[in-house]
């Protein structure tokens, strides 16, 4: 017999939280699914769907304010994630079918630390911050060093994620998403790459580049973001970052896909995506 | 009256949008016990001890059966006495039930059935066709002196072709109901084939001496995995109920009906072809190599099909064919829509564009050089009757999608192609054949029965053991009789299929249901017409005064093969079906260069129905059945590591959803086959045989990359396009 | 257990259960047998429902996040007598084949219609791409989604 909470505010989250077996759903896409594998039954649970605090997507002071509650079918349709997170916006797009589109949130997608979560290399790729809520008050993390090893988080006993402020990209930035699925629709991530990057006297600056379900975790492509990094997004260029791409690293085998495929994917849409650098 | 050719809809058509339609699921009352499966955690190995204490010692409510309960031998009847109801002793495979638990929830018989613990000594098991040296069935076929036209050939052309295990995944997984009731078993469930089941339960239940009745609950969905797995979840199902003296509803949810049901056999086939210059087939040197897991089930039968498939819809002189179904440690094969020949015309048909390519010449010209024409022998000696319309749906499909024109487009843009990372077009073709019914002597050893009562107000209704689950079986049969009897459709009323109610028509598969059972319920109709005799007044009132004048009124008809028509199974000679279809399949796909990632655009097929009496659903079979065999080609598989399924849940065994799916551009050709009154062929399995080496075809054609096994999954042809030499 | 109060097709239910028990379990017990569980993870879309007008996997659901909430089933969507512009597109185009997926398909099409009352092809695919078919290849489910739409605005 569980115990199911539907707090109204973070701060009477927050306190049901304090309990040690109480556990934070929001959408249960993710949760329903595991429980069905497992049988786990939840001695409580809190609820964040009615949490004022988690909902909404807000521009403040040159960053975008995303809630943590924030279903990928409102991120898909928010003029301001469409506007200036075009790559957020496309993985929303990519994550489950409608149904799942309707229940499932980035907040569940973040910390739910799927190594194949499909908004996680947008994330780093945009370096969202994380804000996160806890007896002690907020705090803020980077969401680079949120996830630490696979599906485990910086997230403290009690603490609950509230919002994520990615900084409002530059009229110059460039972004773009892809996602290799096992499928057209309602796949989960042989590879998932997005990259940020911008162009300064017809060379790459800012360039960062997350990927999943290549490791324990999503993960920067810091060795190929430093081979363009100040170069002009040339055809030389595109090959010398997918080969850094593919050596830096470690995919595995499994039902889904091979070691061998991530790499060699993953070297070719970091390509492509470089040779389709536009000012 | 004209109603076969038009396509009223499907009677339970409401009654499944709204959710009323009563499948086994929605037959559970408050009351109904359910029930659970234990199952074995080796694939090979030996039960030293089955413990049940800690589950009753928890729930003393629980009932707990294991092979020791059973009332008679441990054997589920098929074509040979090896698979048992319970694992008794030895282990074949894994996840084998072992013991069954009812309680009164679901909840309560998992947590019992977790509780049982069985203690096993583990042996190596043997898997793949590598490993596998024993033989559960063969068979082979010798036509022509095939070695002295391979040491004359022009060119002698070898290709080894593999396809893996598919799992069916209707969408409703399998479930049965059952009670004992005044010396009555009564089984309810999702099923292809009440009779099946009934010989089965007969059979486990005999010493008892009750009375076994079985009726179909609406199903939902078969393609061949409700044929024969239904025996070993309705016995269960049935022994809950008997042992613990409540009603039991016993359901899979989706992984253990994956990790626990049959697949389709993976396969090897291996094709020697002698040609000549210009491509004419000389003779053909095939094996073929099933996979027929751990029990013979009905592998004999499937492998019967896949071998006189195997040379593809082409004729040839010198044909020999060696099947053999090897043994492994995985849960036995079983049914599959197209039964085998799906595996070996794969073979063939890759082989055939391997031919071309060889050769030279367009893969158009090279089938419409070899394919059958009316007058032709097959391999078993059986002459092709005016109905073979090989040639027909060739022209028509490539006709209708421009096929060589872009064909031809596609592999000089190959050649050209720009590293701009744009999808690359491919389009590919194949041809395949299928016979209708049960193979060889099948159909005059069943001698199937089907009936048409009328009730006293003159209404008719269809006695027949077919059972729908999804195709439209029952509509049709209202159609049929209705042309017969001149009344509607919705005049005629049916049965349901209840071993109680009705005779045995045979089992609802092999294509046969329209063409065997149709033209029985034909015959029993116009029966019964020329009985009441014609008249001014409806059907319905002759034959209410028809009946108040001289008693019940009911026509029963037994197939008959017609004379002449033998088919000899220790040689392979002779007639082995009555009737075939003739398909073509036009493939379109594009691929990502960057990724090998497959989408089909579009397929367009023309297919041989004979006759299509419901000219919608009989369309609608098409499709689906294409679409698996296109999914069947690049997305589905199923995994097998230790004899353990890898893909074991929805989220890991694919099937296309909506975005994957091609458009689906489909001609039915009408070539009425003489063997029938009714002019029809089957249409349920041969969709499934072109769909595959077109989307095979169509990736080459676009990437110059030459898949001969399915799936050809992006990781497959990564290896492919690296590794080639 | 707890107490839910949840409005099933316009009739308000009230039911005992374990918070986390499946919206989908819940409703079947209610007697709304058009909810259909297919694979227990979201995958294929059976047990779609909307909840608040929004197409949900039911089985993905536990029942207290749907206390006071409006929910809507097959049942509630395709009158009995069959005579609306989806029900009629579905029989006449051949969209219905086994029937298990054809209670959720419903759901999806009538809330993408409500949405979008003229929905392309491709429109029809997206939304559809959360339930799975295993019998039509989908193509005659298409024409009938749109053929409901083009009825749909005719009639008014």
């Amino acid at each position: 017999m569980t115990v199911a909470h539907r707090p109204t505010s973070l701060g009477d989250a927050i306190r049901l939280m304090a309990d040690p077996v109480a556990v934070a759903v929001a959408g249960c896409t993710d949760l329903l699914v595991a429980d069905l594998a497992t049988g786990r039954r939840h001695a409580a649970v809190v609820d964040l769907s009615r949490l004022p605090e988690l909902k909404g997507v807000r521009e403040d002071g040159g960053v975008i304010d995303l809630g943590a509650g924030c279903t990928f079918t409102e991120l898909r349709r928010d003029p301001l994630v469409r506007s200036h997170l075009s790559s957020l916006a496309e993985a929303a797009a990519t994550i489950g079918g409608w149904q799942i589109q309707n229940r499932a949130t980035l907040g569940g997608n973040i910390v739910n630390a799927s190594p194949a979560g499909d908004a996680l290399p947008v994330l780093l790729a945009l370096d969202a911050t994380l804000v996160l809520g806890g007896t002690q008050g907020t705090r803020e993390i980077a969401y680079e060093s949120f996830h630490q090893d696979y599906r485990k988080t910086a997230l403290r006993q009690g603490e609950l994620l509230v919002r994520i402020r990615i900084p409002r990209p530059s009229s110059t930035t460039w972004q773009a998403f892809r996602k290799v699925g096992t499928r057209e629709a309602q796949a989960i991530s042989k590879v998932v790459v997005a990259m940020s990057a911008s162009l300064a006297d017809g060379a790459l600056r800012d360039v960062r580049i997350g990927a999943g379900s290549l490791a324990p975790t999503p993960v920067r492509l810091r060795a190929a973001e430093g081979v363009l990094t100040g170069r002009v997004p040339d055809a030389a260029a595109a090959d010398d970052a997918a080969s850094a791409a593919r050596a830096e690293v470690r995919p595995l085998d499994d039902v889904r896909s091979t070691a061998r495929y991530r790499r060699w994917a993953l070297g070719n849409v970091v390509r492509r995506f470089v040779r389709g650098i536009r000012a | 009256m004209g109603v076969i050719g038009t396509s009223p809809p499907r009677s339970d058509g409401l009654d499944k949008l709204r959710g009323t339609a009563g499948y086994v699921d929605d037959l559970a009352g408050e009351d109904t016990w359910h029930g659970a499966t234990v199952r074995t955690s080796v694939a090979c190995g030996t039960v030293l001890a089955i413990d049940a204490a800690a589950a009753r010692a928890a729930d003393p409510d629980v009932v707990v059966v294991t092979a020791a309960d059973l009332p008679g031998p441990n054997v589920l009847p098929v074509i040979q006495n090896d698979w048992p109801v319970l694992a008794d002793g030895t282990i074949e495979h894994l996840n084998q039930p072992v013991a069954l638990v009812a309680a009164p929830t679901r909840a309560r018989a998992r947590a019992a059935a977790d509780l049982v613990s069985v203690e096993v000594e583990p042996s190596e098991p043997v898997l793949g066709l590598d490993a596998a040296h024993e033989v559960l069935a063969s068979c082979s076929i010798d036509h022509g002196d095939v070695d002295v036209a391979i040491a004359d050939a022009e060119h002698v052309i070898e290709g080894t072709f593999e396809s893996g295990l598919q799992e069916h995944v209707y969408i409703e997984t399998q479930g049965m109901l059952a009670r004992v009731e005044g010396g009555v078993l009564t089984v309810v469930g999702s099923l292809q084939c009440p009779y099946y089941l009934q010989h089965a339960l007969e059979a486990v239940f005999a010493p008892t001496g009750f009375e076994i009745r079985v009726t179909q609950a609406t199903t939902g969905g078969g393609f061949g995995g409700k044929e024969e797995f239904p025996d070993q979840i309705g016995a269960h199902a049935a022994l809950l109920a008997w042992k613990s003296g409540h009603e039991v509803v016993l359901l899979y949810d989706r992984h253990e009906d994956i990790i626990g049901t049959t697949k389709r056999h993976p396969a090897r086939v291996t094709h020697r072809t002698a040609v000549s210059g210009d491509g004419t087939l000389i003779a053909q040197d095939i094996e073929v190599l099933l996979d027929g897991g751990a029990f013979v089930t009905l592998s004999p039968v499937v492998l019967s099909r896949a071998v006189i498939h195997a040379g593809g819809p082409y004729r040839c002189r010198n044909v020999r064919i060696r099947g053999r179904v090897l043994k492994t440690n995985t849960p036995p094969n079983g049914a599959f829509r197209g039964f085998g020949a799906p595996q070996s015309q794969l073979g063939a048909e890759r082989q055939m564009d391997q031919i071309a390519r060889r050769l030279g010449i367009d893969p158009l010209t090279a089938r419409r050089i070899n394919a059958y024409r009316d007058g032709d022998v097959t391999p078993t000696g059986q002459v092709l009757d005016a109905s073979t319309s090989a040639l027909e749906v060739l022209e028509t499909t490539a006709r209708r999608a421009d096929f060589l024109t872009r064909w031809k487009t596609n592999e000089s843009a190959r050649v050209d192609a720009l590293d701009d990372g744009a999808p690359r077009d491919g389009i590919g073709i194949a041809l395949a054949w299928h016979g209708s019914g049960f193979t060889g002597d099948g159909e005059r050893r069943l001698r199937a029965r089907a009936g048409i009562e009328v009730d006293d107000g003159g209404r008719p209704w269809v006695l027949s053991a077919s059972t729908d689950f999804g195709q439209g079986t029952e509509v049709v049969f209202q159609q049929i009789v209705a042309e017969a009897l001149g009344v509607f459709p919705e005049d005629v009323g049916i049965r349901p299929p209840d071993t109680h109610l009705v005779p045995d028509s045979g089992p609802t598969v092999a294509s046969r249901t329209v063409m065997i059972v149709g033209s029985l319920l034909h015959r029993a109709a116009r029966e019964i017409r020329g009985r009441v005799g014609d008249g001014p007044e409806p059907f319905q009132e002759r034959a209410a005064a028809w009946i108040a004048a001289n008693g019940p009124l009911k026509a029963e008809t037994m197939h008959q093969t017609p004379p002449g028509a033998t088919f000899d199974e220790s040689t392979y000679r002779g007639v082995a079906y009555p009737a075939y279809g003739w398909i073509c399949d036009v493939v379109e796909v594009s691929v990502d260069p960057d990724t090998l990632l497959v989408t089909p655009r579009k397929v367009t097929v023309a297919c041989d129905v004979g006759r299509a009496v419901n000219p919608a659903l009989c369309a609608g079979q098409i499709e689906g059945g294409t679409l698996q065999a296109v999914a069947w080609a690049y997305l589905e598989e199923v995994k097998c590591e230790n004899g353990r399924y890898l893909n074991d849940r929805l989220q890991t065994c694919l099937i296309p959803t909506t975005r994957d799916a091609p458009e689906l551009d489909v001609r039915l050709v009408e070539n009425p086959s003489p063997a029938g009154p009714l002019g029809t062929k089957g249409v349920g399995e041969i969709p499934m045989d072109a769909g595959a080496p077109a989307t095979l075809a169509a990736i080459e054609n676009a990437t110059g990359i030459a898949a001969s096994s399915v799936p050809a999954t992006p990781e497959r042809l990564l290896e492919l396009m690296e590794d080639a030499p | 257990m707890s107490r839910h109060a949840l409005i099933v097709d316009g009739r308000r239910i009230l039911v005992e259960r374990d918070p986390m028990d499946r919206l989908l379990d819940v409703l079947r017990d209610a007697g709304a047998k058009g909810v259909r569980e297919g694979c227990g993870e979201g995958e294929c879309g059976s047990c779609t429902v909307l909840l608040d007008d929004q197409p949900v996997c039911a089985c993905l659901v536990p029942v207290f996040q749907a206390d006071g909430a409006s929910i809507v089933t097959s049942a509630g969507v395709i009158d009995a007598a069959g005579q609306d512009a989806l029900a009629s597109a579905m029989l006449t185009e051949g969209g219905v084949q086994c029937g298990a997926c054809t209670p959720g398909i419903a759901v999806t099409a009538h809330a993408l219609l409500a949405k979008d009352p003229a929905p392309d092809r491709d429109a029809v695919r997206d939304a559809l791409a959360g339930n799975l078919c295993r019998c039509t290849g989908y193509e005659r489910i298409l024409r009938a989604v749109l053929r409901a739409a083009t009825a749909k605005e005719e009639a008014s």
